[in-house]
């Protein structure tokens, strides 16, 4: 599955309306560690269709950062049934993401 | 842009050098001096020592034998690592100087672990940062506190300034170990917690309170006590970390292309032999990674 970008004009119906767990990657192009975050984001998306995977560019939707207290990047978020239920800051490798939905 | 900059001269810095340099490589290393190594009184368990040695002539006989070579040697203490603007290449910086390279070997020894301070775990990401270069952009028009005293937190300090309203340097108790501009408030009393507010019910970094009592507000705190260890480089870069050692494939390279790590740096066993190895892999490794470049 693609992976879905986020604006503050969808966020509210693809992340907190979703009917299966969320994947948010919160990125920067000028981010090393955001970089190498991305294969494994892009991995997640094709090896699990049970969970949606977005990302938000930090940079042109500077409010989603502040709303969800976003201070460090990359910053991987884990949404359910509209809440969040788990943040990972920094480089993780897949298994370590795919924890935050268990 | 040079071939192979290889950070650290111990062991595992030395034995990356020697095979690199022999399977045709350019190589410098990088070196503050210092290491673990040098620490040690007397070495009787290395292979091929008839008699006992002290760690400081075993290092300084592994330099020596790497100049041989023709290994370029440079000193001084590595205080940045980053991909370079496109992405292709490494910068290596440090407090005089920038270096480029198309790989790196992280041979710089193990980091101690972060200090106990209450909050500092717990707010990771809520505020306390590891990466100026990282997170500057977050704390745009804020207060922010740096953890540290040498250059290396000088470094992280100036990366914040052009961002931040107001940067602090927090010495934990020590004498700054250089000299801080005055565009920096040094605070020089112990950090005893890193305290938090609760907004949106998230928790963020909100002060940080020290030995006198008393409660300086901060939006962020960047920790970059003593020397930028392996680990935070790594952390800078995107490699993998798991319990404070960096990940390494069998070939010692890590997740970013090009960026390889050896010895006390992925942990296991902490002595020189497993460092020799280590080293002789990931020089190997990078030399062959560069050869594909060309």
């Amino acid at each position: 599955m693609a992976v879905t970008v986020l604006n503050k004009e969808n966020f509210k119906e693809e992340v907190l309306k979703a009917d299966k767990p969320v994947l948010v990657d919160f990125w920067a192009t000028w981010c090393g560690p955001c970089r190498m975050m991305a294969p494994v984001v892009e991995t997640i998306a094709e090896e699990h269709p049970e969970i949606k995977v977005c990302k938000v560019d930090i940079d042109e939707n500077p409010e989603l950062a502040q709303l969800f207290n976003v201070m460090s990047i990359p910053t991987l978020a884990a949404f359910k049934d509209g809440q969040l239920i788990g943040t990972a800051v920094g480089y993780q490798p897949k298994e370590n993401v795919l924890k935050l939905f268990a | 842009m040079m071939d192979i900059i290889i950070i650290g001269s111990g062991p595992a810095g030395i034995s990356a050098a020697l095979y690199a340099r022999r399977a045709g490589a350019e190589v410098t290393v990088i070196s503050r001096g210092g290491g673990a190594l040098a620490k040690a009184e007397k070495i009787e368990n290395y292979y091929g020592l008839a008699e006992p040695v002290t760690g400081a002539e075993l290092e300084a006989n592994g330099i020596a034998g790497a100049k041989r070579l023709g290994v370029q040697f440079a000193e001084g203490e590595v205080v940045g690592l980053a991909m370079n603007d496109d992405f292709a290449g490494f910068a290596v910086q440090t407090p005089k100087q920038s270096y480029e390279a198309k790989a790196v070997v992280l041979a710089a020894g193990s980091t101690r672990l972060a200090p106990k301070i209450p909050g500092l775990k717990e707010l990771e990401g809520k505020g306390v940062s590891y990466c100026a270069i990282c997170d500057a952009f977050f704390y745009r028009g804020k207060t922010v506190a740096v953890l540290g005293e040498g250059d290396y937190a000088l470094h992280e300090a100036e990366i914040l300034l052009p961002h931040a309203d107001k940067v602090m340097l927090f010495t934990d108790g020590k004498e700054p170990a250089v000299k801080i501009p005055d565009s920096i408030e040094v605070h020089k009393e112990k950090v005893t917690a890193v305290e938090a507010e609760k907004a949106n019910g998230m928790e963020r970094v909100s002060g940080l309170r020290t030995e006198d009592g008393a409660l300086t507000p901060v939006n962020g705190l960047f920790v970059a006590l003593g020397t930028a260890g392996s680990v935070d480089f790594a952390r800078k870069i995107g490699a993998a970390v798991e319990n404070n050692r960096i990940v390494a494939e069998p070939d010692m390279a890590t997740n970013v292309p090009g960026l390889y790590a050896a010895g006390d740096c992925t942990g296991g066993l902490l002595q020189v032999v497993k460092a020799a190895y280590e080293g002789a892999v990931a020089g190997l490794a990078a030399a062959k990674y560069v050869k594909n470049q060309k």
